[in-house]
């Protein structure tokens, strides 16, 4: 629960001696109750204080790190059940599965197309993020499985449940900061050793969620709350149930022991069923799956998938944009037309679409419009004549491109006058109002 | 400690049936939030449609949809192959050649189609329009009566054509409507405002909140779609408890990452693929952020989709 400003009051020593910057101690507590400034801008809050302050404000879901190196990712920390309440923090990680128990010849080749998933969309890097190493019940062979999984440069999921080949894995691998899963009711004192000595994440599972809550807590309670919490292969329907319930019982409910992030492994759910594991991985993106492994991801999959993650982890008070600039398609040259929309994500994408579609090369011109619609970005002043002609003047675009021809919005036609007066040596044309009419309209401008 | 179950219950929501007698399917009626089948049981899971058009389908690169509609020459046979495809609960025939902007059919010419269309059809149908929101007023206009008591959902009237549209289709002859709005709460419930206000029972409206492809401004329909359930569920609010409707089909396969052929993206592999996949994960995205009804193209993608629901209930 929140502290109330009155709450925060209390704690200060209540001598209005404006140390903190704040008029007095009261207007401090206001501003620290808001969330503006921290607790700890006073320097007379006393140890007792800032303890109970910090257990009343600890979040109601960790944070929890995996992977080193070049790639440490957080999972969790999420406040809110539906993106619009705020806005969803840490986006989740896809992995693929690989075995231990599989010949060299098929991991080298599943690691090999995985690492052929690496393209950029709207500005971030999209590739997969995970192996899921299952071991086996050969030490040295799980061991030599998983550095071959490392080699790849992404985060490591260990799956196992053997404290004594856990740990001669780990022994290989432990500074990758890979997670390990396999504690459970019965072998958890152990698992936690092993997890904690090699200081990395430990995935704890249950036959069901009244066993995993109870796990959990011993685990709390022996020091551990790096964790992250298995969803299941029992049943689509019970992964699915898991994760709603876990999640919603830590935000909604304020039950603590299930603020963790958790890990569904739809290889094992839906074996073989490619299509079924994508349609799960996307209901698993929407509701509540930190780390999503499939059998494999290739581009059929990691398109849909990526596209949709993309989207949904995106403040909802900020829309999505693209970098302005120059974005030639179809093979546009230097003596391509010019086509303007603003640098709103959705219509660039639009835009671009049909500009595709319709197989003639343009310059796509994509200015500083504030991340605004077409209209709204007018409305509000951030697409003016002048705005257009200094985002021409200032990506050198009359000296990159040689024909002069500049497709207008038509929902901004009303700019026509004054950007020629601004542009005197372009032509100045009105493009149709609506995207879909651009194929039309571009197949009677040449 | 156990883990303590709450149980989250609340009133059933709205409900519209399409079809008659044992052709029929229920779109909405459900009592928990999208797909949460564990809160409490349902007898109303999400219904899955398949889209057919006037014309049969561009096949190039994709085999297992040629194969799916091989021999079918008519549009009669193309519907009884769709209607009997696994997991398919209703047909959308979707007239899509009416467009004053494509090939502009007459309307006397789509009647003929949708008779046709519907005598054929063992499942209860779904009539979408064209792109031209005047040539659908025209259009639903002749249907309705040309399809007396096949009790069937026409898609989608709109704010500027709603009160013909509604008086043509339910008022005068019965048929279901939905009403298409962008991908916006407030525009949503105006619109049911407005067509409860002509008269239109609540019993008739399904709502069609537009639609987009995974990564292209789904946030948008996702955030539309979980508050709109928000406020069914737990606010109560009766002028958004109508039953949604997503066509899925039309967006992802007009997408680049359906569309472009493996000579021109190699590395993306095979197209059918893609597209399935698209279209999987797009439907699988609407369904759990509260879609009542997807209407999908491909074969495998309507199967697995059902299979999917099937499989959470």
């Amino acid at each position: 629960m929140a502290l109330k400003g009155l709450d925060i009051f209390k704690l200060t020593p209540k001598t209005n001696c404006k140390e903190c910057n704040q008029p007095t101690c009261m207007a401090f507590a206001m501003k620290v109750a808001s969330g503006a400034i921290a607790l700890t801008d006073c320097p007379h809050m006393s140890a007792a204080a800032l303890d109970k302050f910090a257990s009343a404000t600890e979040p109601p879901m960790k944070t929890i790190e995996i992977g080193a190196g070049e790639c440490p990712y957080k999972l969790g920390g999420e406040t809110v059940l539906l993106r619009h309440d705020k806005t969803l923090v840490n986006s989740n990680l896809y992995g693929i599965c690989i075995s231990a128990a599989m010949p060299d010849a098929a991991i080298e080749e599943l690691l090999a197309n995985m690492a052929k998933i690496d393209y950029e969309r709207i500005g971030a890097r999209m590739y997969v993020e995970c192996v899921y190493v299952q071991c086996s019940s050969d030490a040295v062979r799980s061991a030599e499985v998983a550095v071959k999984a490392m080699a790849s440069g992404r985060v490591l999921v260990l799956e196992c449940a053997d404290p004594a080949i856990a740990n001669s894995v780990l022994g290989a691998t432990k500074d990758a900061k890979p997670v390990l899963c396999g504690a459970n009711a019965t072998n958890w004192e152990a698992m936690n050793a092993v997890a904690k000595s090699a200081d990395v994440v430990l995935g704890v599972s249950g036959a069901d969620l009244n066993q995993l809550h109870e796990t959990v807590e011993k685990l709390e309670a022996a020091g551990n709350k790096k964790l992250i919490l298995d969803l299941g292969t029992l049943s689509i329907k019970d992964a699915f149930a898991n994760a709603v319930e876990i999640r919603r019982a830590a935000l909604k409910d304020g039950d603590r022991t299930f603020g963790y992030p958790s890990i569904v492994n739809l290889a094992a759910l839906a074996p073989g069923d490619l299509v079924m594991q994508a349609a799960l991985a996307s209901i698993f993106t929407l509701r509540y799956g930190s780390i999503i492994v499939m059998e494999r991801i290739g581009y059929a999959e990691a398109l849909p998938l990526f596209g949709l993650r993309q989207n949904i982890y995106t403040d909802p008070q900020k829309p999505m944009r693209v970098t302005p600039g120059l974005y030639p398609i179809g093979g546009a040259n230097e003596n391509s037309v010019c086509c303007l929309t603003v640098d709103f994500a959705l219509s660039y994408f639009i835009v671009s679409g049909e500009i595709e579609r319709s197989r003639v090369p343009v310059n796509l011109l994509i200015p500083d419009a504030g991340g605004y619609s077409v209209l709204t970005a007018w409305a509000a002043g951030k697409l003016s004549a002048s705005s257009i002609a200094k985002f021409i003047q200032e990506f050198e675009i009359d000296k990159k491109i040689k024909n002069h021809t500049l497709i207008l919005p038509g929902k901004v036609a009303v700019l026509k006058g004054d950007l020629e007066a601004n542009l005197p040596d372009w032509k100045i044309v009105v493009g149709p109002n609506e995207a879909i009419q651009l194929v039309k309209f571009l197949s009677t401008i040449n | 400690m156990p883990f303590i179950k709450k149980t989250r219950t609340s009133k059933p929501l709205g409900a519209v049936t399409i079809g008659t007698g044992e052709r029929a399917a229920t779109l909405g009626g459900g009592n928990t939030l999208p797909l949460y089948f564990f809160d409490a049981q349902t007898s109303h899971p999400p219904v899955v449609g398949i889209e057919v058009t006037e014309s049969a389908w561009d096949v190039a690169e994709l085999p297992l949809l040629a194969k799916a509609y091989e021999g079918a020459a008519t549009l009669s046979e193309r519907v009884v192959r769709a209607a009997n495809m696994k997991g398919v609960d209703f047909v959308c025939l979707r007239l899509e050649g009416a467009d004053p902007g494509g090939a502009n059919l007459p309307v006397g010419e789509c009647v003929k189609l949708a008779q046709e269309a519907a005598a054929a059809c063992g499942k209860p149908l779904c009539v979408a329009g064209c792109r031209s929101a005047e040539k659908d007023v025209e259009l639903f206009k002749a249907l309705a009566p040309a399809l007396q008591g096949q009790n069937v959902l026409f898609l989608s009237a709109k704010e500027e054509n709603y009160k013909t549209i509604g008086a043509a289709t339910v008022l005068a002859y019965g048929h279901k409507l939905a009403g298409e709005s962008s991908v916006d709460i407030n525009l949503a419930k105006q619109l049911n405002v407005l067509m409860t206000q002509l008269g239109i029972p609540k019993e008739s409206i399904v709502m069609n909140l537009g639609s987009a492809a995974v990564g292209y401004g789904f946030e948008y329909l996702s955030s539309t779609m979980d508050r709109v359930k928000s406020a069914a569920l737990e606010q109560d609010d009766t002028m958004l408890q109508m039953p949604v409707i997503t066509q899925i089909a039309t967006e992802t396969w007009a997408v680049k990452e359906s569309m472009a052929s493996q000579a021109d993206m190699p590395e993306w592999g095979d197209l059918e693929q893609r597209g399935i996949q698209m279209e999987t994960v797009t439907a699988a995205a609407c369904l759990v952020s509260g879609t009542d009804a997807v209407i999908l193209r491909h074969p495998v993608a309507v199967d697995k989709i059902a299979a999917l629901v099937a499989a959470l209930i």
